[in-house]
């Protein structure tokens, strides 16, 4: 059964006020590890997994930033699809993050 | 790189003695020992009285120093230390040495998936509970920190590092999260820079994972001298300390029957446990006083306090020469009635402490440290060498070896899916647990039985609690005597068999198990705390524990009333042998072996040389009609300090058996 694998790619720009940091750099993840393709995102001539979270944070995608996503696999067309659908409704975040704006330290708790 | 929150904070203890305000004469890392107080080593086993009533008498504010702390926790080893401090709080992490060898990248992958997988489990617990208290937002945060840790790149490089590069998964985790921390750190937005600590947050959770599961210590060197503040310390933490460079140290956590009080003990250094938080007021202290005989640790004393603990601890050395310069006298009450006295062992080191201190024999050797320091459990001839070591150099003297006696919590350190029980101390452990693990037991058996040529070694099986476990114990012992004899291996002809009775049911039917056994040690330590229903490690009832108890002492007599009918031998190897209060107890009650941490004898054999026998038994007789254990102990404390008046009944230091 060898499939040729598809290829899509689709430019999607951040326009949420804080950028791709933490929170939404999770969901993103959460919802690329639902697909099997492989899942890459293009910025600046470098390429990141789209499934990595530490590589998404390190990305550094401010507000404002185009990136190009890319899935290949069975499933790329799909994850695409959800994936712009994601970064298009800013995370589902608010303006300033969730709620107060983003945590600055996440340390131990009391 | 600098992990490790280890601060050390010392004070010239002249400075501020002679100045009105000192705080601001804190001279950063000058240490200042009292020349009479670094053999913390020498200084044992005596309590001091003024010390005592100046504690017990002001319960308030102790002093004008208003910076001054008093702490209370459970005594384990007991001596004075006094001295700067070094704070180990839960994240007191070091990186051990780049060369760790021999290198097992196998192992090394283990540890990685393990440590990765366990620090998944905290973030997302720690995710729930702030789900609850503190909302989602941050929530949503310690979520991100779980998905990072089981970033699958976070996985594949580190695993990378350690199969390519031969790291250890310390360093590999390290490495790989430094490179995403310095990334993140070079971003324009500040928002995305923050995320740094995010990531720094990550690698210390996953590293101490790593770490707690081997001896922080061990990386740790001591600049000075210096007492040791710790949430908590493993046993094979413990037993890395350095006497020399360690005088003392204190924990949040820990009871009296921890194994590190027992190594603390064996090594001799003064050790409180179980104080509860003060490590957050600890750091900012400059010195501290460990007073291991009353389970007091007192931070930034005033002059007055450290006056009094340096002369109580010169006066300890003092008398600690003396007696140990009588070690060679043998331990007889002025009216003719011999006593042995044994010692109790966990490392082979230890018989030099023995024999020095005239001990006659080992009563207590516990093997379960051969396992307890042990990645996997120790292979015949490992044990084999240990025991041989102990034997050979108690050249001839009794060597009294008792078999394994751990908990299935222990045991499953070795294994990948542990036994999970709901209360461990009635569970599957000790000779219960040997009898469920056959190889493991056999092993053992094998080990002690090769030895038992090399000197005069005895066996002896722990938690014996009915006649079926102990004939079981007897047949696989029998076994293993066949198998060694087939194969033409020698073994000690006749080799004494006997039971720890710290079980009440065993206690009650010892005239039955004493037609089976040769001898019978009776370990006061379980037996006190399974007769009271007491866990003497906990320390909302800890005071309900004693050795006094009219319960105790009647099961005591039962079992030495019975030893005595059959002809054989009955000792003593818990706590209660080795507490000056106790011995002419003991003694009235027709005890002749007491086995105790070496430390002890000297006091031991001075109470014994001093009170002659016919004392004993008359106090051990009105005892027995008591019906409290105060009345007991105002008993025992009253003939103690009319006999003895310079005595030193302590409460000391809890030692398991």
């Amino acid at each position: 059964m060898s499939e040729e694998p598809t290829v899509v790619r689709r430019q999607v720009k951040i326009t949420n006020a804080l950028g791709l940091h933490l929170r939404p750099a999770d969901k993103f993840v959460k919802l690329a590890m639902q697909f099997q393709s492989e899942i890459r995102v293009h910025y600046n001539g470098n390429v990141f997994n789209g499934k990595s979270i530490l590589g998404l944070t390190t990305l550094a995608a401010e507000c404002g930033t185009c990136l190009e996503l890319e899935a290949s696999g069975a499933d790329a067309a799909e994850a695409i699809e959800a994936l712009t659908e994601l970064v298009r409704a800013q995370f589902y975040e608010d303006e300033y993050g969730s709620g107060s704006g983003e945590i600055q330290s996440a340390g131990p708790l009391p | 790189m600098k992990l490790r929150d280890c601060s050390v904070h010392a004070t010239d203890v002249v400075d501020r003695r002679s100045s009105a305000s000192p705080r601001k004469n804190q001279v950063a890392c000058n240490t200042q020992w009292n020349s009479g107080m670094r053999p913390a080593t020498t200084s044992k086993s005596e309590s001091v009285q003024p010390l005592r009533k100046d504690v017990q008498a002001s319960t308030g504010p102790l002093s004008s120093d208003s910076s001054m702390e008093i702490l209370k926790g459970i005594a384990v080893s007991s001596g004075i230390a006094i001295g700067p401090v070094v704070v180990f709080d839960q994240k007191g992490l070091k990186l051990p040495a780049l060369s760790s060898t021999p290198f097992d990248s196998a192992f090394e992958l283990d540890r990685l998936d393990r440590s990765l997988e366990a620090a998944r489990i905290e973030a997302n617990q720690a995710e729930a509970e702030a789900r609850s208290r503190l909302g989602s937002q941050y929530a949503d945060i310690l979520m991100a920190h779980a998905s990072i840790i089981s970033d699958p790149a976070l996985r594949r490089e580190s695993r990378d590092r350690i199969e390519r590069r031969q790291l250890s998964a310390e360093h590999a985790v390290n490495e790989v999260l430094e490179s995403y921390i310095a990334r993140l750190e070079k971003l324009a937005d500040p928002h995305l820079a923050a995320r740094a600590a995010d990531v720094r947050d990550i690698r210390d959770r996953i590293l101490f994972k790593l770490f707690s599961e081997e001896p922080r210590l061990s990386a740790v060197d001591l600049k000075e001298p210096a007492l040791i503040l710790a949430h908590d310390l493993a046993p094979s933490e413990a037993a890395r300390l350095d006497p020399k460079s360690v005088p003392g140290f204190a924990t949040e956590v820990g009871g009296g029957s921890s194994h590190t009080a027992i190594v603390a003990a064996a090594l001799e250094i003064p050790a409180v446990v179980g104080l509860g938080r003060f490590l957050d007021r600890a750091r900012g202290c400059r010195m501290a006083i460990i007073d291991g005989d009353e389970g007091l640790v007192i931070l930034d004393p005033d002059p007055a306090t450290q006056e009094r603990y340096r002369r109580a601890a010169r006066e300890r050395s003092a008398r600690f020469e003396v007696l140990a310069g009588q070690s060679d006298l043998p331990a007889v009450t002025p009216d003719g009635t011999r006593v042995e006295l044994l010692g109790n062992i966990e490392f082979s080191a230890e018989v030099e402490a023995c024999l020095s201190r005239g001990a006659t024999g080992v009563g207590l050797y516990r093997t379960e440290f051969l396992f307890l320091n042990a990645q996997t459990p120790p292979t015949e001839d490992e044990q084999f060498s240990a025991y041989t070591a102990v034997v050979e150099s108690m050249k001839g003297r009794p060597v009294t070896i008792r078999t394994l006696d751990l908990g299935a919590d222990k045991l499953a350190a070795f294994r990948d899916a542990g036994y999970l029980e709901a209360n461990p101390v009635l569970g599957l452990r000790s000779l219960r647990l040997s009898l469920r693990e056959p190889d493991l037991f056999r092993t053992q058996l094998w080990a002690i039985l090769r030895a038992s040529v090399r000197g005069d070694v005895r066996i002896m099986f722990p938690l014996v609690s009915n006649l079926t476990e102990l004939r079981q114990a007897k047949a696989e012992l029998d076994d293993v005597i066949a198998e060694l004899k087939a194969q033409g291996i020698p073994i000690r002809e006749n080799l004494p068999v006997g039971i720890m009775v710290e079980v009440p049911a065993a206690a009650l039917m010892a005239d039955h198990l004493a037609k089976e056994v040769d001898f019978f040690s009776i370990g006061t330590n379980d037996l006190i705390q399974y007769t009271l229903a007491v866990d003497r490690t906990n320390e909302t009832v800890a005071e309900l524990y004693s050795a006094a108890d009219p319960s105790v002492l009647r099961l005591i007599t039962h079992v030495i009333r019975a030893a005595k009918e059959r002809g054989i031998e009955v000792s003593v190897c818990g706590t209660m042998g080795g507490d000056p209060l106790y011995t002419l107890l003991l003694l009235g009650l027709g005890i002749r072996n007491l086995s105790m941490p070496p430390h002890q004898l000297p006091e031991i054999k001075r109470v014994i040389r001093g009170i002659p026998l016919e004392t004993a038994q008359r106090v051990a007789e009105e005892a027995l009609a008591l019906d409290s254990p105060q009345a007991i102990i105002s008993l025992l404390q009253e003939t103690l300090r009319t006999a003895l008046p310079d005595a030193t009944p302590t409460k000391a230091s809890t030692e398991p058996c």
